[in-house]
């Protein structure tokens, strides 16, 4: 299925359509994601409070000073938010540039080079979708601790050999066409092949594939600090500020747990807008996030 | 096809050769996936940074007596050689000692797992037909009113983490509401049904996260079918729109369906982890994150394994599924 999407989105036919101008669910999302980068950006810097600073009490109601009220410690819960932004988009925007750098490199050479190269690379990848990801995240962390590093790679890994198949798919189209014929018989480097005759014409098909696993990456680097092991304390990202202040829906104070929560969503629910946007002119949607 | 219909029995004898070598085709490359898996497994777990000697010590390690434990344990032997044996140990079905507790794995995994199926099995019970008939509701008036409210529900339970259903679920209905129990720590077996009540919000939540999936590849499957050209046949020789639906193209698109409930009962699995811890539910997810919080090697290594067995297995019911369903599958390559 995946295959047969692509091929609709093979360059050639860019020039012929405009690109329709983004509608109102669209601009919802792009702004979503423009305030969630520039938070990342700034937010520790416009935070009031430091992220381990005991400002005020247990679960405290909310007041001029601590606009979102306390945490279970009697941190500000604004603040650690605003901290908490940096490494949950921060993380997941790394990990998801990580993951396309070596799913592109291997999926797009597995393409050029064809043979036995080609079957090793495609084997490899099958091997990897067979492996639940939160298994083998669970696995490296157990082994390498969560180091944000760690973290990071893992998550990139995983995207890397579902970035592979669907880079490789692309990729054949594209490596039959004359253009990187011309380019093999002038005597292009593979790098050169890959790079700059390949990568260019892979941006449009590929951007959906960017959105749908940077929607992957916040999730699941969030469910990772939810079990404890993604962010580690005193830092926050999420994910983990979920976590910790579990208790204080016992006490009915739900806006320490809903905070982060509905910043976790709204922040995917942003992403996804535009993927569905994007999907829609190159016929490939978020329905067609097969295997996760 | 009058061909298929007077084509001697010879030639189907031969057809069902064919389907049989590709499924054992397929169930071959699924256990060396399996292999291969069970080396990353192996692999990952021994590139920890202290052996499984100085993790049973703990605090009390000395050079000496950490040496006599690796001695007795067999940890001086080559990677190869234990991998071999750990391969071996558990092909029959030995999966070793917990280090938490003491208990043969086993018996732990054993328990847990029957409860991880018995959530599993409750939460696809509902949210397979649930998600089968809304699938095929929105594909029957695309871009309708119930479609377009069905497709935007579904991207927004996409697009939320399953922790975060399963956070507001507690609120609501047992913080606010008191109606069913927020934490679950032993399914009764002897009394189901009272479990199945105990056991709702779990449930709900899994059905909440894999429901706007199945819809969406359901929804898909059908319309693609929708576009081929004996559906417009029908069309023109005037078959009513359920009889279109029901007798053109539900059958053909069987095969990716069944493709897609095979690939999510898969995709529950990482579901069951998150939804086990929240509601402290004693299955193998949470036995998973409590063995890598307690660094416990030996388990982490076998649940893995049984995780990863279901996994490949499923798997392979989807693609055998999918040959059995759609003849056409049975002649690629």
């Amino acid at each position: 299925m995946t295959d047969a999407a692509v091929t609709t989105a093979a360059p050639r036919k860019r020039s012929k359509r405009a690109r329709p101008r983004p509608d109102v669910w669209a601009w919802t999302g792009i702004s979503i994601v423009v305030v969630g980068l520039v938070l990342a950006v700034i937010g520790p810097w416009v935070a009031p409070f430091g992220v381990g600073n005991i400002v005020t009490s247990v679960y405290a109601q909310p007041d001029a000073q601590t606009l979102m009220g306390g945490d279970v410690l009697g941190r500000d819960l604004l603040s650690r938010l605003l901290h908490g932004a940096r490494l949950t988009v921060g993380v997941a925007l790394a990990a998801t540039v990580l993951g396309f750098v070596i799913g592109m490199a291997v999926g797009f050479s597995a393409a050029e080079i064809r043979g036995r190269y080609d079957d090793f690379i495609t084997w490899l990848i099958d091997v990897f979708l067979s492996f639940p990801p939160i298994l083998l995240a669970l696995i490296v962390i157990a082994s390498l601790s969560s180091d944000l590093w760690v973290l990071i790679g893992t998550i990139a890994v995983i995207h890397s050999s579902r970035v592979a198949r669907v880079g490789r798919a692309v990729a054949m189209n594209i490596a039959a066409l004359e253009f990187v014929e011309v380019a093999r018989a002038r005597g292009e480097k593979l790098t050169s092949i890959l790079v700059r005759e390949i990568w260019p014409s892979t941006i449009r098909p590929l951007a959906v594939e960017f959105g749908l696993r940077l929607t992957y990456s916040i999730l699941f680097l969030s469910s990772l600090s939810f079990l404890g092991l993604g962010v580690q304390p005193p830092d926050a990202d999420w994910g983990s500020m979920v976590r910790e202040n579990m208790n204080a829906m016992q006490n009915h104070a739900y806006i320490a747990v809903l905070a982060p929560a509905f910043a976790i969503a709204i922040l995917t629910v942003g992403v996804n807008l535009i993927v569905d946007w994007l999907g829609a002119q190159s016929g490939r949607g978020i329905s067609e996030e097969l295997t996760k | 096809m009058p061909g298929v219909e007077f084509a001697g029995t010879g030639k189907e004898i031969w057809e069902a050769l064919d389907v049989f070598k590709l499924i054992a085709r397929r169930m071959f490359l699924g256990l060396l996936t399996l292999w291969a898996i069970s080396i990353i497994v192996f692999l990952g777990t021994e590139i920890l940074p202290g052996d499984v000697a100085s993790a049973i010590l703990g605090q009390s390690a000395t050079e000496t007596n950490l040496a006599a434990l690796r001695e007795t344990l067999g940890l001086n032997r080559p990677a190869y050689v234990r991998y071999f044996e750990w391969l071996v140990n558990i092909l029959s079905g030995d999966l070793g000692v917990s280090l938490t507790n003491g208990m043969p794995l086993d018996r732990i995994i054993g328990l847990r797992l029957w409860n991880t199926v018995y959530l599993a099995l409750y939460a696809a019970a509902v949210a397979m037909p649930l998600a089968l008939g809304l699938g095929l509701l929105s594909a029957a008036y695309p871009e309708g009113n119930f479609d377009r409210t069905v497709s935007s529900v579904t991207v927004f339970f996409i697009s939320i983490p399953d922790f975060v259903i399963a956070v507001l679920l507690i609120m609501i209905f047992a913080v606010e509401l008191g109606w069913f129990p927020g934490a679950i720590h032993r399914p009764r077996w002897e009394d189901v049904f009272g479990t199945m009540d105990k056991t709702f919000l779990p449930m709900v939540t899994l059905v909440l996260t894999l429901l706007a999936h199945v819809v969406r590849m359901t929804r898909a499957a059908i319309l693609d079918v929708l576009k081929q050209p004996y559906i417009e046949m029908a069309l023109l020789k005037g078959a009513s729109k359920s009889r279109i639906i029901l007798k053109h193209a539900i059958p053909n698109a069987m095969g990716p369906i069944v493709n897609v409930v095979a690939l999510n009962l898969g995709y529950l699995i990482s579901g069951v982890v998150v939804v086990e811890v929240v509601f402290t539910y004693p299955g193998l997810g949470r036995l998973m994150v409590d063995s890598v919080v307690f660094r416990d090697v030996p388990q982490i290594q076998a649940v893995a394994m049984v995780f990863c067995s279901f996994y490949v297995v499923l798997n392979i019911f989807a693609d055998v599924g999918a040959i059995m369903a759609n003849p056409r599958l049975r002649y690629a390559k």
